[in-house]
């Protein structure tokens, strides 16, 4: 066996702080090892060449490279070792960076555990089996979870590149949190007039499939199969028959119902089409509200629908739909203004939140378009924004900056002048966060051409007094404590996770943060691709953002994932379980506790029962392996000799 | 190296790739300072973790072993950790009866994104085999 190590100082970030030189030194007197040299950067182009050249003139037969992360570059290294004849299973990494240089401040300590995961690495390398690919077809179909704006782009965008779409949605119409906006910032295009469009696109699109209220109950599969359940949940309207007329929701006589859609800025019928551009423009009973189901009695939409539309009885159906990839783009939520007591908690009516106001400024909105407070209806000539209310604010958990929250502030203030002309608006911020394009100029116009005041410094307490509402802050710039008078305030409020993003990510097998954002697979390099192979993220479930932004990442997640279709056929990963049938004795323990039931139990020529792997289903978990008694069934790459070898590197030494 | 052998014990780490092994690349990426006692095993599932790998490293030289996996529910397996869980839960009340303090032996789920948990976690457990000290005589005189 001829091993070859490698050792990269990656500039000064591991030769920093641990000792490469002895790091070859000591590694060349491992039995096995042929050759180890050290190389400033071996990821870059000729660090490549590098390894290549050794694998021909020292004739190695096992590479190891001592670098940074597995997570980082394993990959770029199997190539490499691949494109010089070897199995790319015949490669190792020890990781010296993340795990030793980056955390350990002593170099000595440090240089002795970087001796010591070369090791490691080089006496699982010496375990090594060569493996092989097989290769799988794919289901070229993509499931898209959320209709926001950047779901909506990733399905056209899948679509126009003739690609079958589902596009699940689980409120009644597509179009997210942009469809309630009634500006954009910084150009004051019309919402709703740039995204209508693309919504009907969706509608009409011969390739996109839409859910709309419906919800994913199960995933099951890998990349390239997926099986989907997805629940179209009861809406109590046959939407086959409903021409979204709209005679239901004038005649409901239920009129409370809470608005979704609006927020709660006023209530709705308890049968309902959410806003006049809805995609499917069709209506929908909300059971909390109807008479006929808190009741048992009305009928009322069902006497007067002229197409016999409406079916109390409906259930919720499930359907089972096959896709190869998933693009996430199920959005964020807002921070409950209960949650802000300071602010009063959601008690007073004329404290309300930054898309309620847009929902109030919106023409189809409420209120049609007129600014007016909630508790009177009367037009506010005195408007405080409230920035910041909830984000960076470590003492309810949101130590993160919602992204665009100064920038809509700034929307709104100039809004209110241009609707109220002798209004005076009032920001209070923590900084202004305007790093885009046309977004600083944007938040100077607020200032110096529509005069609004900005007050840098936080809000420390909301309270009524008559019928005025009482903003008391500091203004840091100045150093004292100032109070307005206000007749409406706004809360630019925290941009948090759905509530129910932590169950998404379970069913999708995908990792998220504390605050139940998605995780990416790489911050810079990966931005739209998840850990697990074949999903995908899109928009602000994977962090605050703003609508280019969600655009971009709708697109690219289609654009990653017309790359993985562009081929017929899918390499699996052959780090796959693999039963020795000589040691099998048929117990089935591991067909019980496998995860992705990818083990049969099959019957040999004489009779005798052992376990049998299908490679395809087979995910790599390894569970098998540690439930077999008898160490018949072992996943290739991290069989329990190549572990033990590794084990044994550390404790006997 | 004598010197370097004095100050360190020997801490193996089991960490599955999805969850906790990315944990500490962040731990990593974020520079959070941690002691260098441990050596760090990846595997792919916190259920690949035979417990006989635990008792054979505690067994043979090393003085702790540290396990962590991805969060209950959110296994990137679905529910290798459950497995996971149930093995070595029954592996730490078997400890004592191989004469092994059960206190050398942690389990913990830490997902890619708490690289400060990780830093915490390594911390604590690595002040916690120094308090116990030493499992194994020093083969001081071996040349």
């Amino acid at each position: 066996m001829r091993v070859g190590v490698f050792i990269c100082h990656c500039g000064n970030n591991i030769a920093g702080t641990v000792d490469v030189a002895k790091v070859a030194e000591e590694t060349r007197k491992l039995p096995g090892v042929v050759y180890a040299t050290t190389y400033m950067y071996t990821c870059s182009e000729p660090g490549q060449e590098e390894i290549k050249k050794a694998i021909k003139n020292e004739n190695l037969d096992r590479v190891v490279v001592s670098a940074c992360s597995p997570r980082m570059h394993e990959l770029t290294f199997r190539r490499t070792v691949e494109k010089a004849g070897l199995n790319r299973y015949f490669f190792e990494m020890a990781n010296i960076r993340e795990h030793v240089s980056w955390i350990g401040e002593n170099k000595e300590l440090n240089t002795n555990k970087a001796i010591e995961a070369v090791r490691m690495a080089v006496e699982k390398v010496k375990q090594n089996k060569p493996l092989y690919s097989s290769s799988f077809k794919i289901n070229k179909r993509v499931l898209v979870i959320g209709g926001g704006v950047a779901g909506m782009q990733a399905a056209l965008d899948c679509a126009d590149g003739g690609l079958e779409v589902l596009l699940v949605e689980k409120s009644p119409s597509v179009g997210g949190m942009m469809a309630r906006l009634d500006k954009t910032f910084p150009t004051i295009d019309c919402s709703i007039c740039i995204l209508g469009p693309k919504m009907v696109d969706v509608a009409q699109h011969d390739k996109i499939k839409l859910y709309a209220y419906s919800e994913i109950d199960e995933i099951k599969g890998y990349v390239g199969n997926y099986q989907i359940k997805i629940r179209k949940k009861a809406t109590y309207v046959d939407w086959t028959k409903c021409t979204g007329c709209g005679t239901c929701m004038e005649k409901c006589p239920s009129k409370n119902s809470y608005d979704h859609f609006n927020f709660g800025v006023a209530p709705t019928r308890a049968i309902n089409i959410p806003f006049p551009q809805a995609i499917p423009k069709k209506a929908k009973i909300d059971p909390d509200y109807c008479r006929q189901f808190v009741k048992g009695k009305c009928g009322v939409c069902a006497k007067v629908c002229p197409t016999k539309a409406i079916d109390y009885e409906m259930q919720d159906e499930v359907i089972t739909e096959e896709v190869g990839a998933i693009i996430v783009s199920t959005g964020y939520s807002l921070i409950d203004i209960e949650r802000l007591p300071e602010y009063g908690g959601g008690r007073y009516p004329d404290v309300i939140t930054g898309i309620q106001y847009e929902r109030i400024l919106n023409a189809s909105g409420p209120t049609s378009g007129h600014i007016v407070r909630p508790s009177d209806h009367v037009e506010p000539k005195t408007v405080v924004f409230v920035a910041c209310a909830g984000s960076r604010d470590k003492s309810i958990g949101i130590p993160y900056c919602s992204n665009f929250c100064c920038m809509y502030i700034a929307k709104q203030a100039i809004l209110t002048k241009d609707h109220v002309p002798d209004s005076q608006s009032y920001v209070f911020y923590m900084d202004i966060r305007s790093p885009g394009k046309g977004y600083d100029e944007f938040t100077r116009r607020a200032q110096e051409e529509y005069g609004v005041k900005y007050i840098r410094g936080r809000v420390s307490r909301i309270y009524p007094k008559g019928n005025k509402m009482i903003v008391k802050g500091a203004d840091t710039l100045l150093g004292t404590q100032v109070e307005v008078e206000a007749d409406l305030v706004v809360l630019g409020t925290a941009v948090i996770s759905n509530s129910d993003a932590g169950h998404m990510a379970e069913k999708l097998h995908i990792s998220y943060d504390t605050f139940g954002f998605y995780v990416e697979s790489h911050p810079k390099l990966r931005p739209v691709e998840t850990n697990t192979s074949g999903v995908f993220l899109a928009g602000a479930c994977q962090g605050p953002k703003d609508i280019p932004a969600s655009v971009c990442q709708g697109s690219a997640a289609a654009s990653k994932v017309q790359a993985l279709f562009s081929k017929d056929m899918l390499e699996s990963d052959p780090a796959v379980a693999k039963v020795n049938i000589n040691a099998c004795v048929g117990c089935l323990k591991c067909v019980k506790t496998c995860p992705f039931q990818a083990i049969k139990e099959k019957e040999l020529r004489d009779g005798r029962v052992v376990a049998d792997v299908i490679e395809t289903v087979c995910a790599g978990c390894g569970v098998c392996t540690s439930t077999c008694p008898c160490g018949a069934i072992q996943l290739q790459h991290f069989t329990d000799n190549q572990l033990l070898a590794e084990v044994n590197a550390i404790c006997l030494t | 190296m004598s010197d370097v052998a004095a100050r360190e014990l020997r801490i193996v780490g089991f960490l599955c790739n999805w969850c906790s092994y990315g944990g500490a690349d962040t731990a990593g990426v974020s520079r959070f300072k941690q002691p260098t006692d441990l050596r760090i095993i990846r595997v792919p599932c916190s259920g690949r973790v035979d417990p006989l790998f635990i008792v054979k490293a505690l067994l043979n030289g090393a003085d702790g072993v540290l396990v962590s996996g991805c969060h209950p529910r959110d296994c990137h397996y679905t529910d290798g950790n459950f497995y996971a869980r149930r093995r070595l839960e029954m592996l730490k009340r078997l400890l004592p009866f191989l004469g092994i303090d059960e206190r050398r032996f942690h389990y913990t789920w830490i997902s890619a994104s708490e690289g400060g948990k990780w830093q915490q976690t390594v911390t604590d457990f690595t002040k916690r085999v120094h308090e116990l000290g030493p499992l194994h005589a020093k083969k001081e005189a071996t040349p």
